[in-house]
């Protein structure tokens, strides 16, 4: 048993700047995270931000998680890396090793000898900061293996420097498909194709323009149809589509590749707030259910919070700061504030509404907005 | 095939190598790396198989979240190799459904 002020589920972007923020504040604060490195999917996005300078515009993500990472461990925070979050009652997680070695910190790997251990931590504020999953499309033949996320392949050759696979079809063109296609480009692997459902490219044209002058093709209003192979993709199969969405007859055509990755977008990963309670609101462009919370993050159930892509999907920047939000918001219902907490808040919320103002993000500004509507009157009082 | 150069990344910096035994048969890993990053080295694909059809899984999401590319290691089955770094001598199987059935 261990007793903590605040517990925090994923040490991703939003994870760990809720840890930070905690500690700052005094809390005695414990991040669980399944993954043997922290960082999240920051450790995965070797690319450059956009953005202005405080979101870390220019910086890779890979050396925000870095940095992040070291600023958590300099104040005391205590990272359970290859733990799992099983369950889930306000005040209480119970955790389950997933390895099968000690991961605590930058040091080697400890081989861990005996049976499955759990531990359970008592928690005053609980932050579920647990991220997003990526969404599949059905298709012939779409379990086989070979056939995976594109964010998986992602980790596959940025994390862990090995290709799943030699020559690739890429499926949907938003920033995900187009920056998954480069880097895989430039991990030495080819790519037949991207293909896109819809009649244009999802993704920023920066993107697009990239893959282009690298010869891969965009082809819009085309979709897979069929994986070949019997034990392992050997083969893909797409055809166009018709403004019903439907494959037209005829249209087939045959990629030689090994690999089919999925980039059809994410959802969020609701899975502990739905165990622990917390009342779920659907919304299409915050990427499925998403949990109600009010305006600092606490969601229906008293003393669980939630931050980043599992309130809805959005990207690093915004998940940095509904992190520190959670932070804050957390330790200071614990009566442990910082000498500026109401200014930074209102920084935080500026620096949020600038995120969220551009042409693409004015929708998830409302949606967001909507949900805290909800939240207003769901969420317990102070 | 691991990613020697890269144009960000840099070379593949020096690793500690070590072998793992998967179905019996000894393969090249680095220690600390996913299992499952190691079978992709190898070209293994194919994880385990399903229990009521058979049918073969391998990685699909790469982040624990999933569970298809579980395996039987050490003689724990439904062990997920994407989050499970290795560790010398380990000893992994193809699972085969629950894995109730692999051989301990």
């Amino acid at each position: 048993m261990r007793a903590v002020d605040l517990a925090v589920v994923g040490a991703g972007p939003a994870g760990l700047t809720t840890a930070i923020e905690g500690a700052k504040r005094g809390c005695v604060t414990v991040v669980v995270d399944r993954n043997p490195k922290p960082g999240g999917q920051l450790i995965k996005q070797i690319h450059k931000f956009f953005g202005s300078r405080e979101h870390q515009a220019g910086t890779r993500g890979v050396n925000i998680a870095q940095r992040l990472f070291r600023e958590a461990q300099a104040l005391g925070v205590t990272l359970m890396l290859g733990w799992d979050a099983y369950d889930i009652k306000p005040g209480r997680l119970e955790v389950v090793r997933t390895s099968f070695v000690e991961l605590t910190s930058d040091r080697p790997a400890v081989p861990f000898r005996g049976a499955t251990k759990t531990e359970s931590i008592n928690a005053e504020k609980i932050v579920l900061a647990t991220g997003a999953e990526e969404n599949a499309i059905h298709f012939d033949g779409w379990t086989l293996p070979g056939v995976m996320g594109a964010g998986a392949a992602q980790t596959m050759i940025n994390v862990w420097r090995v290709l799943p696979g030699n020559r690739v079809l890429m499926v949907g063109s938003g920033n995900v498909g187009l920056i998954v296609t480069y880097q895989l480009l430039q991990a030495g692997a080819g790519v037949a194709a991207i293909v896109e459902a819809a009649n244009k490219i999802g993704g920023y044209g920066v993107h697009a323009a990239k893959v282009r002058r690298a010869g891969v093709p965009i082809l819009t209003t085309h979709t897979v149809v069929e994986a070949r192979g019997d034990s392992r993709v050997t083969g893909a199969v797409i055809a166009q589509l018709d403004t019903s969405w439907n494959p037209v007859p005829g249209s087939e055509k045959t990629f030689d590749v090994d690999t089919i990755c999925v980039a059809t977008g994410l959802r969020p990963n609701t899975r502990l707030a739905s165990l622990a309670g917390c009342q779920l609101s659907s919304s299409p462009v915050l990427g499925g259910w998403v949990p109600i919370h009010n305006n600092r993050l606490e969601t229906t159930v008293s003393g669980i919070y939630v931050a980043g892509d599992v309130s809805g999907i959005e990207e690093a920047s915004t998940a940095l700061e509904e992190g520190r939000l959670a932070g804050i918001s957390a330790a200071s219902s614990l009566g442990k504030k910082g000498a500026c907490d109401e200014e930074e808040i209102r920084t935080i919320d500026e620096r949020l509404c600038n995120l969220r103002g551009g042409p693409f993000c004015q929708p998830i500004q409302d949606a967001k907005q909507e949900l805290v509507k909800i939240g207003e009157s769901a969420c317990p009082k102070e | 095939m691991r990613v020697a150069h890269h144009p960000i990344l840099g070379d593949l910096p020096k690793l500690r190598e070590t072998k793992i035994q998967v179905d019996g048969k000894q393969i090249p890993a680095v220690a600390g790396e996913p299992i499952a990053a190691a079978l992709a080295a190898a070209g293994i694909r194919v994880h385990r198989y399903t229990a009521q059809r058979s049918e073969p899984r391998g990685i699909f999401c790469a982040i624990g979240q999933c569970t298809d590319c579980a395996m039987t290691v050490n003689g724990i089955p439904n062990v997920r190799t994407c989050i499970t770094p290795v560790v010398d001598g380990m000893v992994v199987e193809t699972q085969h459904g629950s894995g109730q059935g692999n051989p301990r």
